[in-house]
């Protein structure tokens, strides 16, 4: 049955709804995929049981007849960020190891209400700071991608959902939960051939979602399809009291919605996201997406972002500064690991508890957070930071009056050699086109468009007004049907 | 503004994070680089601008004025690396 792990959630859940097959064989087919990829990496914590309790409950509701659930039958893998009732949610740090929450994420709540299971939880950058996921306290995942060099080289899934990312594209799971503070589901996503959205800021709840940056950390879908993305963020997303930034909306639709036309549509091109000494293979990706989208219906129109290139620095304050504050919760008191030295008092417990369970970029964030944020730095470091993000949100709501969405390139390059970019600076340049968007708390998806020179996967961003998740995806679903991407990693783990 | 090796460790002890001197000497470069890095936002004039508070428009709700949860003591110490009696436990704060 090793072809069920080739369909995605649409096909999955038709397939258990009409009967073609049982939950059970799906389960069944995904935990051995999951089982035969330790070279991945992908996984931190394997939960067959769980998946498998899922499966039962699907195949018994159809037994008797009722109504299925959104997702029955549809096992996902659950990104570490989320807390998982009884299961490791370690956020890929040592910190947290063995930290095993007593409550239920309400984002991951909503996915089991409706019927899905979940494989396991995915390995990440350490609290979700990177974009490589060389961060993980437990050892990087490597993308099933390889480039067609004949090297072999282990190469990047992304970050920080590079484990959603590799095992959504080495068919271990149909889709997965994603979270993105400033590109964290749509580089992942670019980088190994697959889809993924984050939605609107406040679409989908942060409540029991390890916190990073808490203005910018929203949660988000990654799957192998756009209307796969739908159905998952459908599922995730919905108002809930326990998060005060949660939106008090109605979730749309958008599976029923989806609407590949951009007829009468504007899509804009921003200038600034043209950048010197880009690669000639994403400025011929981005000229193909524009292409499609002009074959879809859409009018072009160049806008200007002026704003652009101030977007990485000045999120390299803010989120940095809000980790800082987020991450003094770990004083080795509450949960997760403690170092206590002999005759340590509590200030000596706290620092050498914090100094051994942050890996080397969590430190580095949380005391470039601390120096932004301190006594006569503040205002002209992150009170100008956040002045600055005004200006970036009023470039995007002055394109908004020419245009309704906008593409661009989704990163710079393709996935990258493990252990090639060393220096952090470097390593902060993948989010260039992914980070504006944040900042603005815009809605925005990365959809594959083809392959490099080298063989591996590019992707596409369409960025939509708050709010409008369906135009960006009916906008990804024009694009998807044009690339008509196929390309799939060999499986050599 | 550039960082020292003081600052560094000034910086450490505010973020109670242990530095040995010599990841402090290692920090020094590292946080230069972002800090210089970072200092180009002051070529924006914002002179009239106000920082952002909230990325999408938002009102603070209120919620009924009841309790909503209590009674999970056990959950609440299951996961602390000392709990005893009931409490958190930490080493004598008091001499």
């Amino acid at each position: 049955m090793s072809e069920l792990t080739d369909f995605g959630v649409k096909r999955l859940r038709d397939g258990v709804r009409s009967g073609e097959f049982s939950a059970r064989e799906v389960a069944d087919a995904f935990i051995v995929n999951v089982s035969k990829a330790k070279e991945l990496n992908a996984f931190l914590v394997e939960t067959p049981d769980h998946a498998l309790a899922a499966a039962k409950a699907a195949d018994d509701a159809r037994g008797r007849g009722d109504t299925l659930a959104p997702l029955a039958g549809v096992p996902i893998g659950m990104k570490d960020l989320f807390c998982t009732n009884g299961v490791q949610s370690a956020a890929a740090s040592h910190i947290l190891e063995g930290f095993e929450p007593r409550y239920e994420s309400s984002v991951s709540q909503r996915l089991w209400d409706a019927g899905a299971g979940m494989l396991g939880k995915l390995n990440m950058d350490q609290f979700a700071m990177g974009s490589s996921n060389e961060t993980s306290a437990f050892g990087n995942v490597v993308s099933p991608w390889r480039r067609t060099d004949g090297g072999n080289a282990p190469l990047t899934p992304g970050g920080s959902s590079g484990g959603s990312s590799a095992a959504i594209a080495a068919r271990l799971c149909p889709a997965a939960t994603g979270t993105d503070t400033g590109g964290s589901i749509r580089q992942p996503a670019s980088f190994t051939g697959i889809t993924g959205i984050k939605p609107t800021y406040g679409r989908c709840s942060r409540w029991g979602v390890i916190a990073f940056a808490s203005s910018l950390d929203q949660a988000g879908a990654m799957a192998r399809d756009v209307t796969d993305c739908a159905i998952l963020l459908e599922a995730m997303a919905g108002f809930d009291p326990k998060d005060a930034t949660s939106l008090d909306a109605p979730v749309p639709n958008w599976e029923a919605g989806l609407n590949p036309s951009l007829a009468g549509k504007r899509v804009g091109i921003p200038k600034e996201y043209r950048m010197d000494g880009m690669s000639p293979e994403i400025e011929a990706l981005w000229q193909q997406g524009i292409d499609w989208a002009k074959d879809a219906g859409a009018e072009i129109v160049e806008v200007s972002l002026p704003h652009t290139k101030y977007a990485l620095p000045a999120y390299y304050i803010i989120a940095p500064a809000e980790a800082s504050s987020n991450l003094a919760r770990y004083d080795g008191v509450r949960y997760g690991q403690r170092d206590l030295p002999d005759g340590a008092g509590l200030q000596d417990m706290y620092a050498a508890t914090r100094a051994a369970g942050f890996g080397d970029e969590v430190k580095r964030r949380i005391m470039i957070g601390t120096y932004v944020l301190s006594a006569g730095f503040y205002d002209a470091y992150y009170t100008q930071a956040q002045k600055v993000r005004t200006l970036i949100a009023q470039d995007f709501e002055n394109a908004w009056g020419l245009c309704d969405l906008l593409l661009t390139p989704t990163a710079p390059s393709a996935a990258f050699g493990l252990g090639e970019t060393t220096d952090p600076l470097s390593m902060y340049l993948n989010d260039v086109f992914t980070v504006p968007s944040s900042l603005a708390g815009l809605p925005a998806m990365s959809v594959p468009g083809g392959l490099d020179k080298q063989g591996l996967p590019l992707g596409l961003q369409i960025i939509g007004k708050a709010m409008d998740e369906q135009n960006v995806l009916n906008a990804g679903l024009a694009l998807e049907q044009r690339a008509g991407f196929t390309a799939r990693p060999d499986a050599w783990w | 503004m550039s960082v020292d090796k003081a600052t560094v460790q000034k910086i450490a002890s505010l973020a109670r994070i242990a530095v040995s001197e010599e990841e402090a000497e290692r920090l020094v470069p590292e946080l230069n680089n972002i800090i210089g890095w970072v200092e180009q936002l002051g070529e924006v004039d914002t002179s009239n601008v106000e920082p952002t508070t909230a990325v999408i428009p938002n009102t603070l709700r209120l919620r009924e004025d009841v309790v909503t949860d209590g009674n999970v003591r056990d959950d609440v110490l299951a996961n602390a690396p000392q709990a005893e009696h009931g409490f958190f436990a930490v080493p004598k704060v008091i001499e």
